[in-house]
């Protein structure tokens, strides 16, 4: 075990894949000598070379485009996008040929490509370095989705990530890259896709989040206990594919459940949630489901504290869900 | 298909043809006939099966044969093929086989790819050939990252990325050009310019005076060459691939072909192409044009010619018997060669 931060151990993560297998490599903007601008790829160029760690030219379409490519060849390239937001040129490459590469060629061409990209608010990066759009891609059918919260999730979600053989969008949550320390195992420990997490449990309402709104959701239920309100905090880590199991069986035992994430809310990932609640587990429903997110704006830049949801209106909505009658 | 006293002839020699062929000159021309007939005949007969409804929908690629028998015979095993949109004869040249394609052509339970993507999208991977979109442009990085591969796993071969005239304006034939030139990768970049996209003419397309001009821009060369003309065609990609395998990088090659059908089976150009268009594509139709040659060089006598015609029709015949009693994909390949953790029978409403 290893003290680190989730950036760090998004480093350890991809260090260790490519000691372990030279068909794994790194390619973006700015990940070779400069180490990536969240640092997430420093010292691999050093250690790989040019070849492995490739400073590309700027355009993520040819990014995914390239490592698509090298993917149809058998390698596992790791693609980064430098910031979710701009994520959008390479739309086209996700959506239309990386979901689809496997299942309109009858197998014969999977697509072994994971694309590690920080997204979310709460960085004073306003409109463009601070969306959360993960919905988009949890809607096509072939991409796996995962965003970890903890150092430890980091490093072992990435390395499921770089042995899938599915493409894997892999969301960094930037603002607690550095924000959140803590042990990380050493070597190739694994943690399983499809696998929630319960970070606390509790029996009057059921907090489920993921990524940078794990931490306020925890803290909310913190609040919740001096009330004597007793939440459980579901940490979904894996939104593609979803551990429907956990998420009912939470339920099932609070009867009650509230939505958190920074995403707008409208056909937000809350939806998927409330609608799978609403289709098993209504019978264990006390009270209607209740979202927290961002609004149905913009993000913005001034006023992102205001927009991002935070312990006291998580804990605001959960209160109401809990004294509902 | 006998050549009329209005087709281009090819201006070469003998000796001017084994210049640009090499020393097994008339047997790749008479190779080249053979497939080229067979492209054009499965194009006539699956134009007519879609016309009757037997086959849901067809792109012929009439006027493109001398490009894509070309690029099957000129190219090595090792070598990939990334295609556009009217490439699958390359796929059959390079020895995926008739019938396995016809079964992809009518969707069937013997489609590799299980009747998932529409007709003449094949996808033939033990012959390098990769599976396309319909989206234009998109596969044109796919080359790139391949002759990435080939390269850092110091394995031979060379990815070719064929596209169309429009794909020139696409996000990514900029992208993937500019990605090429900047790591010396070898691909070769293959514009069919059948100077149609669907109904803008190539000359609405761009200000630029060719399009392989614009691979100036990406630090490496073009040529425009008549695709019509086997010996050019055959002759630049053989000359382009050996330079690439020599290490020397990317290259554009822009091949000038005439669109002799329309788009695909859902298009009327009647709406858009001038009248003379017909005419000036026949002039220009590779398979007379090369037919043409070889007769007036007495390399295809007229039993010959008439033995070709016979066998291609045969074989294309009985590939069409072998798939149309072929049944639609079993039902629960809907399901396969795609992750979906979450589909259930509630995905339909079925309770």
């Amino acid at each position: 075990m290893t003290e680190l931060t989730l950036v760090q151990a998004v480093n350890r993560g991809l260090q260790e894949a490519m000691r372990a297998d030279s068909d794994v490599l790194v390619l973006g903007e700015d990940v070779g000598v400069n180490g990536g601008v969240f640092r997430a790829t420093e010292g691999l160029f050093k250690e790989f070379g040019a070849e492995r760690v490739i400073d590309t030219p700027l355009s993520e379409t040819g990014i995914v485009g390239t490592a698509i490519g090298m993917a149809l060849y058998g390698l596992k390239p790791i693609a980064e996008i430098q910031f979710l937001d701009f994520i959008y040129p390479a739309f086209d490459q996700i959506v239309s040929e990386l979901a689809k590469f496997r299942y309109r060629s009858g197998g014969q061409y999977p697509c072994h490509v994971v694309i590690r990209t920080p997204y979310g608010g709460g960085i004073r990066g306003g409109l463009y370095h601070s969306q959360s759009t993960e919905a988009y891609f949890c809607h096509t059918p072939g991409l796996k989705v995962v965003v970890p919260s903890t150092p430890a999730d980091a490093k072992g979600l990435l390395l499921t990530a770089v042995h899938d053989e599915d493409p894997v969008l892999f969301l960094e949550p930037k603002r607690i890259y550095r924000s959140v320390t803590g042990e990380v195992p050493e070597g190739d420990v694994r943690v399983p896709f499809g696998v929630a997490r319960t970070v606390r449990e509790g029996t009057d309402v059921s907090l489920y989040a993921y990524g940078a709104m794990v931490p306020p959701t925890v803290e909310a239920a913190e609040t919740l206990a001096a009330d004597g309100i007793s939440a459980e905090v579901i940490d979904l880590r894996s939104l593609v594919p979803l551990d429907e199991a956990a998420v009912i069986a939470s339920v099932e035992k609070t009867g009650r459940a509230v939505v958190v994430h920074e995403a707008a809310r409208f056909c937000g990932y809350g939806g998927e949630i409330a609608a799978l609640l609403a289709e098993k587990a209504f019978y264990s429903l006390k009270a209607p489901i209740a979202r927290v997110t961002g609004y149905d704006t913009p993000f913005p830049y001034a006023l992102e504290n205001l927009y991002l949801p935070n312990a006291q209106t998580i804990a605001h909505a959960a209160r109401a869900t809990a004294r509902a009658t | 298909m006998s050549p009329g006293p209005s087709v281009v002839p090819l201006p070469y020699s003998p000796d001017q043809v084994e210049q640009h062929l090499g020393a097994d000159w008339s047997s790749v021309m008479l190779s080249a006939y053979r497939w080229m007939v067979l492209g054009r005949t499965l194009d006539a007969r699956m134009q007519a099966l879609q016309r009757q409804g037997r086959v849901g929908f067809y792109g012929a690629a009439t006027g493109h044969e001398a490009v894509n028998v070309a690029a099957g015979l000129a190219t090595r095993p090792e070598d990939w093929i990334v295609p556009g949109l009217r490439e699958q004869l390359s796929a059959l040249v390079r020895g995926h086989s008739l019938e396995t394609y016809t079964h992809h052509l009518f969707a069937d339970d013997r489609d590799p790819a299980r009747g998932r993507n529409m007709p003449c999208h094949p996808t033939a991977r033990e012959v390098h050939y990769v599976s396309m979109s319909s989206v234009i442009g998109t596969q044109i990085p796919h080359a790139v990252g391949l002759a990435f591969a080939l390269r850092s796993r110091s394995d031979a071969g060379v990815a070719l990325a064929f596209f169309g005239d429009g794909a020139t304006s696409a996000n990514d034939f900029h992208a993937a050009l500019n990605f090429a030139g900047d790591l010396r990768l070898p691909v070769l970049f293959c514009c069919a310019n059948n100077q149609w996209a669907i109904s803008v003419p190539v000359s609405r397309q761009t200000a630029a005076p060719s399009l392989a001009s614009k691979a100036t821009a990406y630090g490496f060369a073009g040529t425009r060459v008549d695709g019509t003309d086997f010996v050019a065609v055959y002759g630049h990609l053989r000359s382009a691939l050996a330079e690439i395998r020599a290490g020397h990088g990317p290259f554009l090659l822009e091949f000038v072909v005439y669109r002799m059908t329309p788009h695909s089976s859902s298009d009327d150009p009647k709406r858009y192409q001038p009248p003379t268009w017909n005419d000036e594509a026949a002039a220009h139709d590779p398979v007379t044009r090369l037919e043409s040659w070889l007769v007036t060089n007495h390399l295809l006598p007229a039993d010959e010619r008439a033995r070709v015609f016979t066998e291609a029709e045969a074989s294309v015949r009985a590939a069409i018997e072998a798939a149309e009693g072929t049944p639609p994909p079993n039902p629960g390949s809907l399901t396969e060669d795609v992750y979906s953790p979450h589909v259930s029978a509630a995905s339909s409403g079925v309770p």
